[in-house]
């Protein structure tokens, strides 16, 4: 019987079994920023401790950024005092830093893959949920608390209980303007939000064979949203060409060897898994949220359900999105005005996301009563987007064109929705409050269909667009 | 750092937040979390769902004089779902709570709060149900989690519990914080990272 990549990077980086049952997992790579950093430095020196491997911990600021005037001393004095921290923090520790305006700074899970920082057979770690994204290079990697910042930082390991193995495996192929976006959020919907619980998915079929990385990150992004903590996507042709020639990547003769083992880090054919489903990627269309968790995503030609077409256990969470949303059970999706346009984050903040969007806003205007911004996931994506022109598109069509960060996904810096606000977003969570108004409202959809929406003022079907 | 304590039990009035799927921006939303300590973060658990926008006071466990002095709080399926921010339970601890019994927990949350030495701990539907029926009607009652047990007790009767088996034992040993127990062996850290062709040059 053949091992799947996660029972071969999880053998590979065991220290030794613990005495609770856990296992002591050596992290190859830690990211770190502001927000979740600063209380595990303090637990570190408060018990006298140092980093272990400075070498392997790399740090950018990104979810306290403003996206306009970055100018130091930053306008919030709270935010400044974030920043400040982790600079003192990474002086003490000799720890790399990707600073404002150093080339690239931007979201951890944006820059990691593009430093070459994250490889194939690799563990990460980093103090946050959407860590799940470098699954997409054949990692195993998590999210965590800062508790467990600070283990990383000492010891360079975790203590952790081995997931079993879900593989989904994507059929067929995917339609005009359905983009992985919407497979992800095809996929909670199906699973649940909490269906993947105590699981790694392995996203796997030909439809997530073709996806390129960029693709690849937004799939195994949002695994946690499914309640996954890992997901992954086994390394192939794709991923190295990816990495070849990045910074951090191995160069010359040492990248061919580097790609004879990460070839044998891949799932075996014959690997087991714990479960294993099958999704027609033919039958995905455009998809977004109706409710407040990610597993409440519908098809933009759908109306939103009915209570008795949910399972019984989904009912109370779902009485409370209708009321929330103030959306009707039973109506269309479709055809929903939206105050606020958001295309960024960690999911769909890369080159290729503002390539569709662009797509869509390019000879277009946003339409009157929409705020649109458009927040570049790092300084790389934004010099690259801008080499493209992309930036006088949006900027043509009535998009703010931004500096990089996590900006509105979680609006910890100056970016929120006002009152009852609705916003077509292209991130990852629709909670309640999510986008820094506690009673502000998010529709999560691909770039390409929040593009739409901000041209049409509406939820629209990005596939008429396109055609 | 002081040496944890064992934790055998956790008794205590309790407090029930009813709902499916409790992210952790709804426990502690994200304009909380501009500090670089914990400090000050039981002032704002659930600040969102306990007050409005202009600052009034909703209807809400929380602010409930009744469940003032609770300290095992009770909850329904997939608490702690969403971001891994610690805050979390860390406003949550601040606040007074020792223990969680719910239906179920999001992952990366329950690892948080057993790092911090805080018992949450599952039990069945119809249990949690049972629990938060009694708890409403008599706030002032003793809740008992028992991890030895593995047991809740409660005027509703005594149902059973479950947690991870390594989230159980370590509670017990007082072993729940990994950090030293991670550093015993510190050469099998070394030929670990020595064994890995990324870090040796492939």
């Amino acid at each position: 019987m053949g091992r799947s990549l996660l029972d071969k990077v999880w053998d590979l980086h065991t220290v030794r079994e613990l005495p609770s049952g856990q296992t002591q997992l050596f992290i190859g790579l830690h990211l770190v920023h502001e927000v979740t950093s600063p209380q595990g430095f303090q637990m570190l020196a408060d018990a006298s401790l140092s980093v272990l491997f400075p070498e392997r911990t790399f740090a950018t600021v990104d979810h306290i950024v403003p996206t306009d005037d970055r100018a130091r001393p930053l306008a919030d004095a709270l935010a400044e005092q974030m920043l400040s921290a982790l600079e003192r923090n990474v002086s003490k520790y000799n720890i790399t830093f990707f600073p404002i305006g150093s080339g690239h700074q931007g979201i951890v899970h944006v820059i990691g893959p593009e430093l070459g920082l994250t490889l194939p057979g690799m563990t990460i770690a980093c103090g946050d949920s959407h860590t799940s994204t470098h699954g997409a290079f054949g990692a195993v990697a998590f999210g965590v608390g800062t508790s467990q910042v600070r283990d990383v930082l000492a010891s360079q390991c975790l203590a952790l209980q081995r997931p079993r193995v879900r593989r989904i495996r994507v059929e067929g192929a995917l339609g005009l303007g359905v983009y992985a976006k919407d497979v992800i959020l095809h996929i909670i919907r199906r699973l649940g939000v909490k269906g993947g619980v105590g699981y790694a998915y392995e996203y796997a079929g030909p439809v997530v064979e073709r996806f390129s990385m960029e693709e690849r990150m937004t799939l195994c992004n949002m695994s946690i949203e499914a309640g996954a903590r890992v997901g992954y996507v086994n390394p192939d042709d794709t991923t190295f060409a990816y990495l070849r020639g990045r910074r951090f990547a191995p160069q010359a003769e040492t990248f061919e060897r580097a790609v004879a083992w990460w070839r044998s880090m891949a799932s075996d054919v014959d690997a087991a898994y714990a479960d294993d489903v099958e999704i027609d990627g033919s039958r995905i269309a455009p998809a977004v949220t109706w409710g407040i968790n990610p597993g409440h995503g519908i098809g933009v030609d759908e109306n939103v359900p009915k209570l008795s077409e949910l399972p019984p256990d989904e009912r109370i969470t779902a009485e409370e999105a209708f009321n929330y949303m103030d959306l009707k059970p039973g109506q269309a999706i479709r055809g929903t005005p939206i105050d606020v346009a958001f295309i960024g984050s960690c999911t769909n903040g890369r080159l290729s996301d503002l390539r569709e969007a662009a797509r869509v806003a390019k000879g277009r205007h946003v339409a009157s009563q929409v705020r649109a911004l458009v927040v570049p996931g790092s300084e790389e994506v934004r010099r690259q987007a801008e080499a493209e022109g992309l930036h006088e598109i949006f900027k043509a069509a009535g998009f703010q064109w931004r500096e990089p960060g996590c900006s509105m996904c979680l609006a910890m810096n100056p970016d929120k929705l006002i009152g009852r606000e609705i916003c077509a977003s292209s991130s990852n969570r629709n909670f309640r409050g999510r986008q820094g108004s506690p009673s502000g409202r998010t529709l999560l959809m691909s770039p390409a269909m929040v593009a739409a929406a901000a041209v049409e003022g509406r939820v629209t079907d990005v596939r008429e667009i396109l055609g | 750092m002081s040496d944890p304590k064992p934790i055998e039990r956790r008794s205590g009035p309790g407090i029930v937040v009813r709902g499916d799927d409790i992210d952790t921006d709804r426990i502690i939303p994200a304009r909380y979390m501009r500090s670089i300590t914990f400090a000050g973060l039981e002032d704002h658990v659930f600040a969102d769902a306990r007050c409005t926008a202009d600052g009034t006071p909703k209807d809400h466990p929380f602010n409930d004089v009744r469940f003032e002095d609770a300290s095992i709080l009770v909850v329904n399926r997939n608490f702690g779902c969403g971001s891994s921010r610690e805050h979390a339970p860390q406003a949550l601890m601040r606040w007074g709570i020792r223990a969680v019994v719910g239906e179920s927990f999001a992952e990366i949350f329950l690892g948080n709060c057993i790092a911090m030495g805080l018992p949450a701990v599952t039990a069945a539907r119809d249990a949690v149900a049972a629990l938060m029926d009694t708890i409403e009607l008599d706030p002032s009652q003793q809740v008992t989690v028992d991890l030895v047990a593995q047991t809740v007790t409660s005027r509703a009767g005594t149902a059973p519990i479950e947690l991870p088996e390594s989230a159980r034992r370590q509670l017990l040993e007082g072993s729940w914080d990994p950090v030293r127990t991670l550093l015993v062996e510190r050469d099998a850290i070394r030929a670990t990272a020595d064994r890995l062709p990324y870090l040796s040059g492939f």
